[in-house]
């Protein structure tokens, strides 16, 4: 489903979406972007903000988080289980939540031990996959497995019930589109022909190794003892591919249910919008809803001002002259010249910098009708406060 | 700083790595164009498969073989299944070259279950780059942080893990190469922000920890320009008390109140990012080389922009 096109109703013509609206509609939102842009920070934002406007028991499910960040929300460190933030962080910025705000961070290592001890067919083989010296190392490197254990984590705590709203900020993958395929993946690996061979009996395995020339090769070049090793660990994991399957499928139909949307970060940058566009296409694709676009981290809209750009480019150039008419009372004229000088030269850099953001947004091929955009704050953001202050530039 | 800097580029594989997006294929290419026109061929390849190398040097996409894109500078991509194919048929001599295709498509699917065997083959093919001396210097254009140890550990790894084998033996010698400060070393590309200054702490400590590889040197990228000096700071206040400004606006004849807002910004924004520079090199050994790019306002990308990143390399190196 393609983001749906606004359709004016009657006595609201002019209100267009906002981020408000969208989640008070939703269920989850998927924070998702190129590494860096902002996907933490907007997430635990747009978290914040639900729980103090619209109310409810809202959870920010994050990845990595700054250690900042989890002070921001007043927490001493997040775990796999969900954190109660306590309100006197709210109060501490003087306001006063309708709601209740929530966080977790994802526990990768934790998550799989508990996935196979949920799929485990017997005790036994539970522990002896737990101890397998693969199995860290496998599950570490494969399928993407941070990407699939976030979306499992997720589907989860939303089948669970417990919280009106989900916001999660995706892993930063090199790929954004990493874990959408994730669950797919899943299932596919227990499907393919790489499993079924390394869990092939092992006598079988030899005679297939001997009558082609592949396995021959692995062969010399692995040595038949580590095979032997990768063989007998999947061999353990087979176990538990029903279980597994259905899990995976699960979760991909909780990505793509109505009550879950995307948000999509990026900078301006050229390398996060190409980002942010592929993203936006393979939602499309995908048919997953595409929510809101935030742009984070612009630059002031003063510094694109063309009528500006005379007035520094004469600081700049008749630095001197002008130093002489304002410097009584400052300083030495040729001390006033010379910071007249940097100012104008400073302003003439930034600009170069905003006016190639304009052309990025304006190049950005398909955005959905609610496009939200967070200047850049000179200082880091590190308390709830300034989360809230960041949330409601574009809250409403 | 000089002494380090001529250390640098006498090395003969650098790994560039750091977090996503802070520059390292920036990096990379600056340094090799710099090597390059410093007299050595040099190779520069990309390991991460998204191709944005040949825009810094505005050549055609690359590929597996290396390419001739500016004098004695040879740019290529990383290519596993390549690797394997390269290997099979120089190191085992098998009798299978034609049909080594196939092959390797299916040995992915080994690669991608045993651990290390990807990491080997991209490690293993630009070790024994070095080792056959085809160049002077090979800069690598790495996989980010959260990769690059894996990468860098796989020849150990593999050495713990297979007991016999065509790979073990081959390992051996990689590890030499890796762990001899005077031909490998680690660059970690960062930026004065506060997750990658972050990172590039707990990078650094990884790399000493979990590898043999020496960290030769951290380059901050995107480094600010300070506007001002202390005294000047102050004139820049008085000349922003709003009478002042009212006279400059007549002068100048136009508003000039967003030209000293955006002085304005640049200076916060500086001062944030001189407070995580500060973390960075408290946070990191004392003796360990530290480069300074600064931020590109113009263009950032194609020959012009890699020439200014070099000189810039070549300035902070003492050339
Ligand atoms: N000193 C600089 N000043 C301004 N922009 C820069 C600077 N260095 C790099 N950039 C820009 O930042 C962006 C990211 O740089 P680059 O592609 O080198 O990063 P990377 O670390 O290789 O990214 P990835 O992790 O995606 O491979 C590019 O658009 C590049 O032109
Ligand atoms: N609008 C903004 N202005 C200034 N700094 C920002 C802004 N948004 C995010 N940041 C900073 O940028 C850095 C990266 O943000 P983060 O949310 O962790 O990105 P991601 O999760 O996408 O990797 C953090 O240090 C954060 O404080
Ligand atoms: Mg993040
Ligand atoms: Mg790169």
């Amino acid at each position: 489903m393609a983001a749906p096109t606004r359709t004016p109703v009657e006595g609201d013509e002019d209100r267009a979406r906002t981020l408000e609206q969208l989640l008070a509609a939703k269920e989850i939102a998927i924070s998702c972007g190129a590494g860096g842009v902002g996907k933490t920070t907007a997430a635990a934002a747009l978290g914040a903000m639900a729980a103090t406007h619209l109310g409810g028991k809202v959870l920010v499910l994050t990845v990595d988080p700054a250690r900042r960040l989890a002070n921001a929300l007043g927490l001493e460190q997040f775990g796999n289980t969900e954190i109660r933030v306590p309100d006197a962080a709210f109060a501490a910025s003087g306001v006063e939540p309708r709601g209740e705000l929530w966080a977790a961070m994802l526990d990768t290592k934790r998550s799989w031990d508990d996935l196979v001890r949920r799929h485990a067919p017997d005790p036994r083989t539970r522990d002896a996959i737990l101890r397998n010296s693969l199995y860290e190392n496998i599950t570490g490197r494969f399928v993407q497995s941070h990407d699939y254990i976030a979306m499992e984590r997720l589907y989860e705590i939303h089948t669970s019930g417990a919280y009106d709203l989900i916001v999660v900020d995706t892993p930063p993958t090199r790929n954004a589109i990493d874990f959408l395929e994730a669950p797919e993946r899943m299932s596919e690996f227990f499907s393919s022909r790489l499993l079924r061979w390394l869990t092939a009996p092992s006598k079988s395995r030899v005679l297939s190794m001997a009558s082609k020339p592949f396995y021959r090769v692995a062969d010399t070049i692995l040595g038949s003892q580590f095979l032997g090793d990768i063989a007998e660990f999947f061999s353990l994991f087979q176990t538990m591919a029903p279980g597994f399957v259905q899990r995976a499928d699960a979760v991909a139909r909780t990505l793509s249910d109505r009550r879950t949307t995307f948000l999509v970060v990026s900078t301006l940058e050229s390398a996060p919008v190409r980002e942010a566009e592929f993203f936006i296409a393979e939602l499309d694709a995908r048919g997953l809803h595409l929510g809101a676009v935030v742009l984070n981290k612009v630059l002031p809209a003063y510094l694109r001002r063309t009528a500006t750009t005379g007035v520094a480019r004469r600081l700049c150039a008749d630095a001197d002259t002008i130093a002489v008419k304002v410097a009584d009372g400052v300083a030495p004229p040729d001390q006033v010249a010379r910071v007249l000088h940097e100012v104008g030269e400073s302003f003439l850099n930034y600009q170069v910098v905003a006016k190639r953001e304009s052309e990025q947004r304006a190049e950005m091929a398909r955005t959905p009708d609610l496009v939200a955009t967070v200047p850049y704050f000179d200082a880091d953001i590190h308390d709830l406060g300034g989360l809230l202050r960041l949330g409601e530039q574009i809250w409403r | 700083m000089a002494i380090e800097a001529i250390d640098l580029l006498n090395r003969r594989l650098l790994f560039v790595t750091g977090k996503g997006g802070v520059g390292k294929t920036t990096v990379a290419a600056g340094l090799g164009l710099l090597a390059a026109e410093r007299g050595l061929r040099t190779l520069v390849c990309e390991v991460d498969a998204k191709g944005g190398l040949a825009d810094f040097f505005e050549a055609p996409t690359t590929d597996f073989t290396p390419r001739e894109v500016q004098p004695r500078l040879f740019a290529m991509s990383m290519d596993t299944e390549e690797s394997l194919k390269e290997y099979l048929s120089l190191q085992l001599k098998i009798p299978l070259i034609a049909r080594v295709g196939p092959l390797a498509r299916t040995f992915d699917f080994i690669a991608t279950a045993a651990p290390g065997v990807k990491e080997i083959l991209t490690v293993g093919k630009l070790c024994w780059e070095v080792r056959e001396r085809h160049y002077d210097l090979v800069v690598v254009d790495a996989v980010a942080s959260g990769h690059i140890v894996g990468q860098l550990a796989a020849p150990q790894g593999i050495n713990e893990l297979v007991q016999v084998g065509l790979v073990r033996n081959q390992t051996g010698w990689m590890i030499d190469i890796l762990r001899d400060p005077t031909q490998t070393g680690v660059v970690i590309v960062s930026a004065p922000e506060e997750m990658p200054v972050n990172e590039t702490i707990e990078l650094a400590a990884r790399i000493d920890a979990e590898t043999d590889v020496d960290l030769a040197a951290v380059v901050v990228n995107r480094v600010l320009p300070e506007l001002f000096s202390r005294a000047e700071e102050e004139v820049f206040e008085r000349l922003r008390e709003p009478d002042r400004v009212a006279t400059l606006s007549r002068v100048v004849d136009g508003d000039v109140g967003p030209v000293l807002d955006g002085a304005e910004l640049a200076v916060t924004l500086r001062r944030t990012r001189a407070g995580h520079l500060t973390t960075l090199r408290e946070r990191l050994p004392d003796d360990l080389a530290m480069l300074y790019l600064p931020y590109q306002f113009a263009r950032t990308q194609g020959m012009r922009a890699t020439r200014r990143i070099a000189e810039s390399l070549g300035e902070e190196l003492g050339f």
